[in-house]
């Protein structure tokens, strides 16, 4: 899941005239860009292990500072916090505070695959994420960690999963979606729309 | 809530879905593109396919199929049959696919399943198993009849307990399972609710449930009573008999947690 190719094909519906959706592996490529966004394939520690060994760790952190938008999907939105139980010692982007913990209860599988709904949490200005997408309209999950945020301001959408965690989170011009837009058909693509045309 | 799933099946041979039956609704029965969008745009949650392809040297047919499929609809679709190694995984899903499924492999080689959960993630590896009912065995560690998997396409018996292979596959790092019923498939009558029920039991991992299904009861039947979190057809909405709307239109009034 968090499949690059999907993201891109996805993209491709929306871009188009002056937006372009390229895929970067390289922090010179990365200097260049609009918008970000970051889907997530691995571990929480292998990708942020990846992120620094590429010299992309600088480069995203300096470019989300200075206002480009940023989207992190699943593990690209885990990377945003400090930390993660997926992977102890490893160190996230930590522009968001707070943590990254795992689904543990007997009650319910792990991973939590499928579709459930996501529910607005309030009318905050990040809710532009989810501008004419009905809420409560489901979305495609694919995960077995969820974020914790230590600030509740920055939750724009939660999701109940035995537990209520924190489906969609924003601050300013960063975004994090846990489910997969690329693969929630029309609701996840309205979302990538509503991203690439911030 | 997390909803059920239900999945159309789609058997691919030669980068041709098989039984191609000609419908209003699709200009060519055997494109699996066109049948991957009639299925996105009919309200399914997720598509498989099966391929089917008899010789190793066509094998490369199903990765176009496969990428074709991926630019053309934004739902999950996980691929399985006759893949053998880390390396078809790996292609599957540079291709686009979202799951691979492992059956005759996972079974030969178990490891396959740890190496490639690591690697690529749980989320997108699915054991599948076919099983078989031992008549009059009881299995007593787990309180159950016996079932035996089944490899080669449901050609060679392996002696191995289902319960014993599931708990096993989830040790491992397998994030579903697609579970067949040998002695339902085919047979229109409802699927192997036992079966069904004893594997949910035995593990805590996503699992679909296939063969059988006939009427829409079958779904509920095995959706919530069994415990199954999908249920996959196959020639029931090949053949539209039911459309993927009926079976959630009746999931839905008899209570049932389901998308629309």
């Amino acid at each position: 899941m968090g499949n690059i190719g999907s993201v891109m094909n996805a993209c491709a519906r929306f871009a188009g005239g002056s937006s372009q959706a390229v895929i970067v592996s390289e922090a010179e490529q990365l200097k260049y860009a609009d918008k970000i966004i970051l889907p997530g394939v691995g571990s929480f520690g292998e990708a942020a292990a990846e992120l620094k060994a590429r010299k992309l760790l600088e480069t995203l952190k300096a470019k989300i500072q200075e206002g480009a938008p940023f989207l992190g999907i699943c593990l690209g939105m885990h990377l945003l916090l400090e930390r993660s139980q997926e992977s102890p010692g490893a160190k996230g982007l930590g522009l968001i505070k707070g943590e990254v913990l795992k689904f543990k209860s007997a009650k319910i599988k792990v991973p939590h695959i499928g579709w459930n709904d996501i529910n607005a949490k309030s009318k905050t200005q990040n809710a532009k994420i989810l501008k004419d997408v009905a809420d409560g309209s489901y979305v495609y999950f694919c995960h077995s960690y969820y974020v914790k945020p230590d600030d509740e301001d920055v939750v724009v959408a939660i999701t109940d999963y035995g537990l209520k965690f924190a489906s969609i989170i924003a601050k300013d011009n960063i975004f994090g979606i846990q489910f997969h837009p690329e693969k929630s058909q029309a609701a996840g693509l309205k979302i990538l729309e509503n991203f690439i045309k911030l | 809530m997390l909803t059920k799933r239900i999945i159309p099946c789609l058997d691919v041979k030669d980068g041709r879905v098989v039984k191609g039956v000609k419908f209003e609704d699709l200009k060519d029965a055997g494109d699996p593109v066109e049948n991957a969008v009639y299925y996105d745009k009919a309200g399914a949650d997720e598509l498989v396919f099966l391929d089917i392809t008899a010789s190793s040297d066509k094998r490369d047919i199903i990765l176009d199929v496969v990428k074709r499929v991926a630019e053309s609809i934004f739902m999950p679709f996980t691929v399985g049959g006759g893949v053998r190694n880390i390396d078809d995984i790996r292609a599957l899903l540079n291709a686009g696919a979202d799951k691979v499924s492992i059956n005759t492999a996972a079974v030969k080689n178990p490891g396959l399943i740890k190496e490639t959960s690591q690697r690529f993630g749980s989320q997108c590896i699915v054991v599948a198993i076919d099983a078989k009912l031992i008549p009059n065995t009881q299995y007593p560690i787990h309180n159950t009849k016996h079932w035996e998997v089944y490899v080669n396409g449901g050609r060679t018996s392996t002696g191995i307990d289902v319960i014993d292979w599931v708990k096993k596959a989830e040790g491992l790092g397998a994030g579903e399972v697609l579970l067949t019923s040998m002695d339902c498939d085919g047979t229109k009558d409802g699927y192997d609710t036992e079966l069904t029920r004893a594997v949910s039991r035995a593990v805590n991992i996503a699992v679909i449930a296939s063969g059988g299904a006939g009427r829409l009861e079958h779904f509920y039947e095995v959706l919530a009573d069994a415990g199954a979190d999908a249920a996959l057809a196959a020639s029931l909405f090949h053949y539209r008999e039911f459309s993927v709307k009926e079976v959630k239109d009746y999931l839905i009034k008899r209570g049932a947690s389901i998308r629309i």
